[in-house]
C-alpha cells in the first residue's frame, strides 16, 4: 500500500468521524433545535422555578418557540430570573404570561407562554410581568393536608359546640 | 519479620513501577510535539490503528444497536413508553457504551498489537539500534503510536454510537413498529449535544489515552523473549480494560452526577 | 572539512569517484591534527546493571584510531557491555569512558547525540527495521539526521549496498534476506553515515564459513579504505587473527587476560590465552559448572541427599 493510498485511507477515515459527530449531533440530539441564531431575549421572574433546567423548552401553544437560556437569582427580591431567548419570528403582547409547566405527569418542565391582548408586543429584553411558578408537590400536599385538617375542624367544632 | 520485609519491598516494588510508568508518560508527552512535526508517521499509524479497528467497532455497533432496541423495547412496553425507545438508545450508547466498549476492543485489538510491535521490535535490537543512531525511539516510533490512538479513539467511538442509534432504528421502526417520527423527535429533544455528546467524547479520548499507554509501555518494558512478548500483550489488556472501566466510573460521576 | 555542528546539516564528505574496486563511498577522514593516536580510552571503568551483579571491574583499555582492534572472550565478560558503555546506552558506576577525548556522559543526550553521528554499531543479528525494505534501511539514517535530496540519498545508499555486495538487493524486504545478507545490510547501514567508529558486536556469529570469510574480508577493507577504526567483538578466533591489528582478550568480570598483535597472542605460553586461542575444553576455564562431587548425585546415596 503506497504511501498516498494511506494517507487518502486515512482521510476517509476522520472524514466518517466527522460525518458520524455530524449525525449525533443533529439527528440525534437538539443542536439544530437550539441557538438558531435569529433570536430575541426575555426575562421572566418566578417566586419558584421548580425543577426547570437551562436549554429547557418554551412552548406556546404546546410549539416550541424557543430555549431557557439562563436562569439566576435576584438577590434583592429573591425572585428567580429566568432569560429566554425566543424565535424571532414569534412576538408576544405585552401583557403575555409565563407558567411553568410539566410535560406529561412526570416529565421535565418547560416554560409555557400564553399570549395577552395587548397590541403591542414585547420588544427584545423586556420582562413578562405575569408569571405563575411551578407547582411545587410539597406545597400541594401540605395544602391538601390543611384543607382536611380544616375539614376535620370545622366538623368537630360544631360537634363540640353541641356539647 | 521476613514476610513483613517481603512485604514492604513488594509495596516498594509497586511504587517503583508507578513512577517508572509516569516517567515513561511524561517521555512520551514530551516527544509528542516532535512527532507532531513529521506528521506523516502519525497518519501511517492511524492507518494501522483506526482504520483497522473499523470493521470490528462497527459490526459490534450495529450489535449492540439492535441488542439495545430489542431489550429495552421490552422493558419500556410495559409502561406504555415504547416511544423513547430511540432516546434510551441513545443515551446509553452515547453516554457509556460508545466510549467504553470501543475502549475495550480498541485494547483488545489495536492495544495488544501495539504491545507485540514495541516489544519484538525491543527484542530485535531495532529499539536500541536506533538509539545508537541517535535517532530517540520515543519520537520516531511510539509517540506517533501514542498520538494515533489518542486521535482514532473518538471517532472510533462516535462512529459506534452512530452505527448503534442506526441499528436501533432499523429494529425498532423497521422491525418492531415503534413510530418513526417519534423515535428521532424525542431522542432529538431530551439528548444534549454538549452534555452528553460531548461528554462521551470526552471519555472516549480519555480512555484512547489510557489504551495507547498501557499498550506502549507494556510493549516497552516487556522481556526480550517470546514468554516475556505473550505476557505482555495479555497485560495490555487486562490493565487497559481494568483502567477504562475505573476511569468511566470516576468520569460519569463527575459529568453525569447532575441531572 | 569537518562536520558543522546543527544536527540536521549533514555536510558530510561528499562521495568522491572511487579509486579501488570496492567503491565504498566516503574520503579517507583527514588526519587529525595534534590529537593523540588513542580514540577511546577506558579507565577503570566499573559497571554493573545493578549492585548484586557487576559486569566490569576496574578495565582499563585504549583502542587506537585507525586499527581494528579486536575484543576476544567467552560468553558473559562484559564484551557486549564495553560496546554499550562507548555508545553511552549506560552510565559508568565509576571511571570514565573518553571518545576522541570528550568524556561519554551518559545523561547529556546533545553530547551522545553528537557524538553518536561519529559512530556506527553493527549489531549482533542485524537489527534491521523488518517494516522497511533493504534500502529503506539502510536509507534510513540518511534520511534521519541529513537534509540530503531523495536523489542524493539513492546514490549513497547504492554505495554502500555496493560495497558490500548487495546492490541488486536493494528492494528486497527484510523478511526475504538471509542471515548472511541481513547482517551486511545492517553493515551497510552502520556505515552509511561514514562514522569515524564502526563497533561490531559478533559479526560472525551465526555464519557459514563463506558468509564469514565475506564479513571479515569487509571489515578489513572497509577499515582500511575509509581510515575509520573498527572494534570488533567476538569469540571467533580465526577470523579475527586474520584481521585484527591488536586483540585483547577479556575473562569475566572484564579482566584483561592478554592483548597484543594477533601473533603475539598466538605464540603465547599463558595458560588462559592458549586454552581460549586453541580453544580447549579444560584448562584455567573450568569444563564443569560448580557442581556437587559426583558421588553425591550418582552414587548409593543419591536421591536420599537430594
Amino acid at each position: 500500500m503506497g504511501k498516498k493510498g494511506i494517507e487518502t485511507l486515512v482521510g476517509l477515515f476522520v472524514l466518517l468521524g466527522i460525518v458520524g459527530l455530524v449525525f449525533l449531533a443533529l439527528k440525534a440530539a437538539n443542536l439544530a433545535s437550539f441557538g438558531g441564531g435569529d433570536s430575541y431575549p426575555l426575562v421572566a421572574k418566578f417566586d419558584n422555578i421548580g425543577g426547570l433546567k437551562v436549554r429547557a423548552p418554551v412552548r406556546s401553544a404546546g410549539v416550541t418557540v424557543g430555549r431557557v437560556a439562563s436562569i439566576t437569582l435576584d438577590a434583592k427580591t429573591y425572585q428567580g430570573v429566568v432569560r429566554l431567548e425566543l424565535d424571532r419570528g414569534v412576538q408576544f403582547p405585552k401583557d403575555s404570561s409565563a407558567r411553568i409547566l410539566t410535560a406529561g405527569l412526570l416529565g421535565d418542565q418547560y416554560v409555557g407562554l400564553e399570549p395577552g391582548a395587548d397590541e403591542k408586543n414585547l420588544a427584545s429584553g423586556d420582562t413578562i410581568t405575569q408569571t405563575q411558578s411551578a407547582v411545587v408537590l410539597e406545597s400541594l400536599i401540605s395544602q391538601f393536608l390543611f384543607n382536611k385538617a380544616a375539614d376535620a375542624g370545622t366538623s368537630a367544632a360544631p360537634a363540640g359546640a353541641k356539647k | 519479620m521476613t514476610m513483613l520485609a517481603a512485604l514492604g519491598a513488594r509495596t516498594l516494588d509497586v511504587f517503583r513501577s508507578f513512577g517508572h510508568a509516569a516517567f515513561f508518560f511524561f517521555d512520551l508527552l514530551r516527544a509528542v510535539p516532535a512527532s507532531l512535526r513529521r506528521f506523516g508517521l502519525v497518519v501511517v499509524q492511524i492507518h494501522a490503528i483506526g482504520n483497522r479497528s473499523l470493521i470490528i467497532i462497527l459490526a459490534s455497533g450495529l450489535a449492540v444497536g439492535f441488542v439495545l432496541a430489542l431489550q429495552m423495547y421490552y422493558a419500556l412496553v410495559t409502561y406504555g413508553a415504547a416511544e423513547s425507545l430511540g432516546l434510551i438508545v441513545n443515551l446509553a450508547l452515547v453516554r457509556e457504551l460508545g466510549p467504553v466498549v470501543t475502549g475495550l476492543l480498541f485494547a483488545g485489538r489495536a492495544g495488544t498489537s501495539l504491545t507485540a510491535e514495541i516489544g519484538l521490535m525491543k527484542a530485535g535490537e531495532q529499539l536500541a539500534a536506533m538509539e545508537m543512531m541517535a535517532i530517540d525511539p520515543k519520537e520516531r516510533v511510539l509517540a506517533p503510536r501514542f498520538l494515533a490512538g489518542m486521535v482514532s479513539m473518538p471517532i472510533l467511538a462516535i462512529l459506534f454510537s452512530a452505527i448503534g442509534i442506526l441499528g436501533a432504528y432499523v429494529v425498532a421502526v423497521l422491525l418492531i413498529g415503534v413510530d418513526q417520527g417519534n423515535f428521532w423527535s424525542i431522542m432529538q429533544s431530551r439528548v444534549d449535544v454538549w452534555r452528553d455528546v460531548g461528554n462521551g467524547i470526552v471519555k472516549s479520548a480519555v480512555f484512547g489515552v489510557i489504551c495507547s499507554f498501557v499498550a506502549l509501555y507494556q510493549g516497552h518494558e516487556t522481556d526480550a523473549t517470546p514468554e516475556g512478548v505473550a505476557y505482555a500483550t495479555t497485560r495490555t489488556v487486562v490493565m487497559s480494560s481494568l483502567a477504562i472501566l475505573g476511569m468511566d466510573f470516576i468520569l460519569t460521576a463527575l459529568m453525569f452526577s447532575t441531572p | 572539512m569537518r562536520q558543522s555542528a546543527r544536527p540536521r546539516r549533514h555536510c558530510a564528505r561528499t562521495p568522491v569517484a572511487e579509486a579501488d574496486k570496492n567503491s565504498t563511498s566516503a574520503m579517507p577522514s583527514e588526519p587529525q591534527i595534534a590529537s593523540a593516536d588513542t580514540l577511546i580510552e577506558i579507565e577503570h571503568v566499573t559497571f554493573g546493571y545493578d549492585a548484586s551483579r557487576t559486569i566490569l571491574s576496574d578495565v582499563s583499555l585504549r583502542f587506537q584510531r585507525g586499527k581494528v582492534t579486536s575484543i576476544l572472550g567467552s560468553s558473559g565478560c562484559g564484551k557486549t557491555t564495553l560496546l554499550r558503555l562507548i555508545g553511552g546506552v549506560h552510565g559508568v558506576n565509576s571511571g570514565s569512558v573518553k571518545f576522541d577525548g570528550e568524556l561519554i556522559d551518559a545523561q547529556d543526550r546533545e553530547l551522545l547525540f553528537r557524538l553518536r553521528r561519529r559512530m556506527g554499531v553493527l549489531f549482533q543479528f542485524g537489527a534491521l527495521f523488518t517494516d522497511l525494505s533493504v534500502f529503506d534501511n539502510v536509507a534510513f539514517p540518511l534520511r534521519e539526521q541529513t537534509d540530503l535530496k531523495e536523489s542524493m540519498i539513492r546514490d549513497i545508499v547504492l554505495m554502500k549496498l555496493n560495497a558490500v555486495g548487495l546492490r541488486g538487493a536493494a528492494a528486497l524486504r527484510i523478511s526475504e534476506v538471509s542471515g548472511g545478507m541481513a547482517r551486511r545490510v545492517a553493515l551497510a547501514r552502520a556505515i552509511a553515515l561514514d562514522p569515524e567508529l564502526i563497533m561490531y558486536d559478533e559479526p560472525f556469529a551465526g555464519l557459514d564459513l563463506i558468509s564469514m570469510g565475506v564479513a571479515a574480508n569487509l571489515i578489513r577493507t572497509l577499515n582500511d579504505v575509509t581510515g575509520s577504526t573498527s572494534l570488533v567483538i567476538s569469540h571467533d578466533v580465526p577470523e579475527c587473527m586474520a584481521i585484527s591489528d591488536h586483540v585483547v582478550l577479556l575473562a569475566s568480570q572484564g579482566r584483561i587476560v592478554a592483548q597484543g598483535t594477533p601473533a603475539e597472542l598466538m605464540a603465547s605460553t599463558d595458560p588462559e590465552v592458549r586454552q581460549f586461542v586453541r580453544g580447549e575444553p579444560d584448562g584455567p576455564v573450568k569444563f564443569h559448572y560448580p557442581a556437587r562431587p559426583l558421588a553425591e548425585d550418582f552414587g548409593v546415596n543419591a536421591g536420599s541427599a537430594a
